[in-house]
């Protein structure tokens, strides 16, 4: 296990170096002079200097690069232009309320798959399966800026059950995870399916039979729980992609998350911060990534010892 | 290449031809079937709710919305072509390359398509447009720079097991070149996985504009897009829900279409695996 946690830590390291120097391009692929847009029309010569020197942005790109890294190892991604504050105090205080959505996402995600993927898989082919694979095809295919406003409508408006918007206990959070659930939903609702279908014809179900085990109790204790394996596998890998469909999902309901705080960066052209966003993001996915991975190894000996 | 005789999958299959040609055709002849021009404000009947005149309802500035739908499917087909032609060339040019070559090259292509893979779904492409500037061609080039990836693995796969092939080494050992055989014997035979990967693709393509326009992030005002009109119908869903009600629907119905058009072709180029989606 160790041999394997360094093997795949080695592969990850230098991904995450990559993206970071991706990251770093980006301020230099704005066409123009990205000083002058960010600080707009009026700017006058000395404040677009002064906030050149300020970035760093006045020396030679090579310097650039090596300066870039060095203040990231501090973990120092600059100051936000339009807040005024370090990058990173601004990301540290709103990650939480991402990572809650995610998680929140997350369970609305497994609740409404697990069951339709059971009752699919239990079902093939007959009319319940028919429908839970609509349901799922549906979910992958909902747009979830449309979902929410649709949400906010019925829910919150119309019928007055639930905040429209804003993060504030429990009520506040149900919208916003069923919102960026969906889709994640309809997409396990498919992988429990196929996968607990494939364990139900193997012939150690027909062994547990023959020892006395009922059916349903053959399939709980056993074909359930291998079915399971790649399905938390997905669950691991599909927790990133929860973090950038944060980024919609937030602004809809003005979840005070990193997405919401991205997209706020990106009107106001505030760069430093929309890098910082998008560096965490991302390196938080390639983190979870690795985790998952692990995870997978430890139960999985055959993966570990490979 | 079998072919599925059986009926199951095969509704499904029609449902998302018929889905995704019909949009198809929609956009195509977008001009003609406009009942209106979509840009026409009527400020005094704003936000009309739908009628025996305007279908669908006004829109903030009194524009008939069904005309705005029906023009803005050509954005969503137009980037959606664009993005499936360009990431798909390139994604099969580098992974035909990486696949055939083998080796270093192979290795270094792959750590490139690593990179990408890094960062999840659109975020990416947000970052770009952030950056480019809104506007239609940035927004294509974006989503070519996420989705060739996709492309790119796939074909490499499938041209790591072919290459081995009898009729491979037949090619080779009498006497045609590399592109010979990566062209004329390799990508047809990866042709039939293109086209699933087309097809979903292509769901995902339109469904990423039109998130990057409801972001802001798309084509700029007043050219109509299914994802700024929900955005803009966002601010009116206490008074005129039907805004943000109808654009949504056209892209549930097209991105549905294309997924069940993948999902079919999967089941139908490979019965194995049919019952798997």
């Amino acid at each position: 296990m160790i041999r394997y946690t360094l093997y795949r830590l080695a592969q990850t390291a230098p991904l995450a170096l990559l993206v970071c120097a991706l990251v770093f391009s980006l301020i230099h692929l704005i066409p123009g002079d990205p000083v002058e847009i960010m600080l707009g029309d009026g700017a006058q010569p000395a404040e677009v200097e002064a906030l050149r020197h300020e970035l760093g942005l006045d020396r030679p790109l090579g310097r650039q690069f090596v300066d870039y890294f060095v203040r990231l190892a501090r973990l120092d991604l600059g100051e936000s232009l339009r807040f005024r504050q370090p990058v990173t105090r601004l990301l540290a205080a709103h990650y939480p309320a991402t990572l809650e959505l995610a998680f929140a996402s997350m369970l609305a995600a497994l609740a409404l798959a697990l069951p339709l993927g059971v009752v699919a898989a239990l079902n093939r082919d007959r009319a319940l399966d028919h429908g839970a694979r609509f349901l799922a095809l549906l979910g992958v295919s909902i747009p979830n800026f449309w979902l929410g406003p649709m949400l906010i409508w019925l829910l919150a408006i119309r019928l007055d059950l639930l905040p429209v918007s804003g993060r504030g206990g429990m009520a506040s959070l149900v919208l916003p995870a069923i919102t960026l659930g969906t889709a994640l939903a309809g997409m396990l609702t498919r992988m429990v399916r196929s996968s607990l279908a494939e364990e139900l014809g193997e012939p150690y179900l027909v062994v547990a039979q023959a020892k006395g085990l009922g059916y349903g109790q053959a399939v709980a204790r056993h074909a359930f729980r291998n079915a399971s394996i790649p399905v938390v596998t997905v669950v691991g890998l599909q927790f990133g992609a929860l973090l950038t469909g944060a980024i919609i999902t937030e602004t809809i309901f003005s979840w005070p998350g990193i997405g919401r705080l991205i997209v706020q960066a990106i009107q106001a052209r505030d760069y430093p911060l929309v890098q910082g966003g998008i560096l965490t993001i991302a390196l938080s996915y390639l983190v979870i990534n690795l985790l998952t991975d692990l995870t997978y190894a430890l139960l999985d000996a055959r993966i570990r010892l490979r | 290449m079998k072919i599925d005789g059986s009926a199951r999958g095969t509704p499904a299959l029609w449902l998302g031809a018929g889905l995704a040609a019909t949009v198809l055709v929609v956009a195509l002849l977008a001009p003609w079937l406009a009942p209106q021009d979509p840009n026409h404000q009527a400020l005094e009947n704003r936000l009309e709710s739908p009628s025996g005149a305007h279908w669908l309802g006004l829109d903030e500035l009194g524009r008939d919305i069904l005309s705005r739908l029906i023009m803005g499917a050509r954005v969503s087909v137009g980037v959606g072509v664009a993005v499936v032609v360009l990431a798909g060339a390139l994604g099969t040019l580098i992974g035909a390359v990486a696949g055939y070559a083998g080796g270093r090259i192979d290795a270094l292509l792959m750590r490139l398509t690593d990179v990408f893979m890094a960062f999840p779904g659109i975020l990416l492409a947000i970052a770009l447009v952030a950056v480019l500037g809104p506007d239609l061609r940035n927004v294509v080039i974006a989503l070519v720079v996420i989705g060739w990836v996709g492309y790119a693995r796939l074909v490499r796969g499938q041209i790591l097991q072919l290459r081995e092939m009898e009729f491979v080494l037949a090619a080779r050992a009498s006497g045609v070149g590399p592109v010979g055989v990566i062209v004329r014997h390799l990508l047809p035979n990866v042709l039939p996985t293109l086209v699933v990967q087309a097809s979903l693709g292509m769901a995902g393509a339109i469904l990423a504009e039109a998130s990057l326009s409801f972001l802001g992030l798309g084509i700029a005002p007043p050219t109509p897009s299914w994802g700024a009109m929900i955005n803009a119908g966002r601010s009116h869903l206490l008074d005129a829900p039907h805004l943000a009600l109808f654009p949504g629907i056209a892209i549930l119905l097209t991105v549905m279409g294309l997924n069940f058009l993948g999902d079919a072709l999967v089941g139908w180029l490979d019965p194995a695996s049919g019952s798997e989606g």
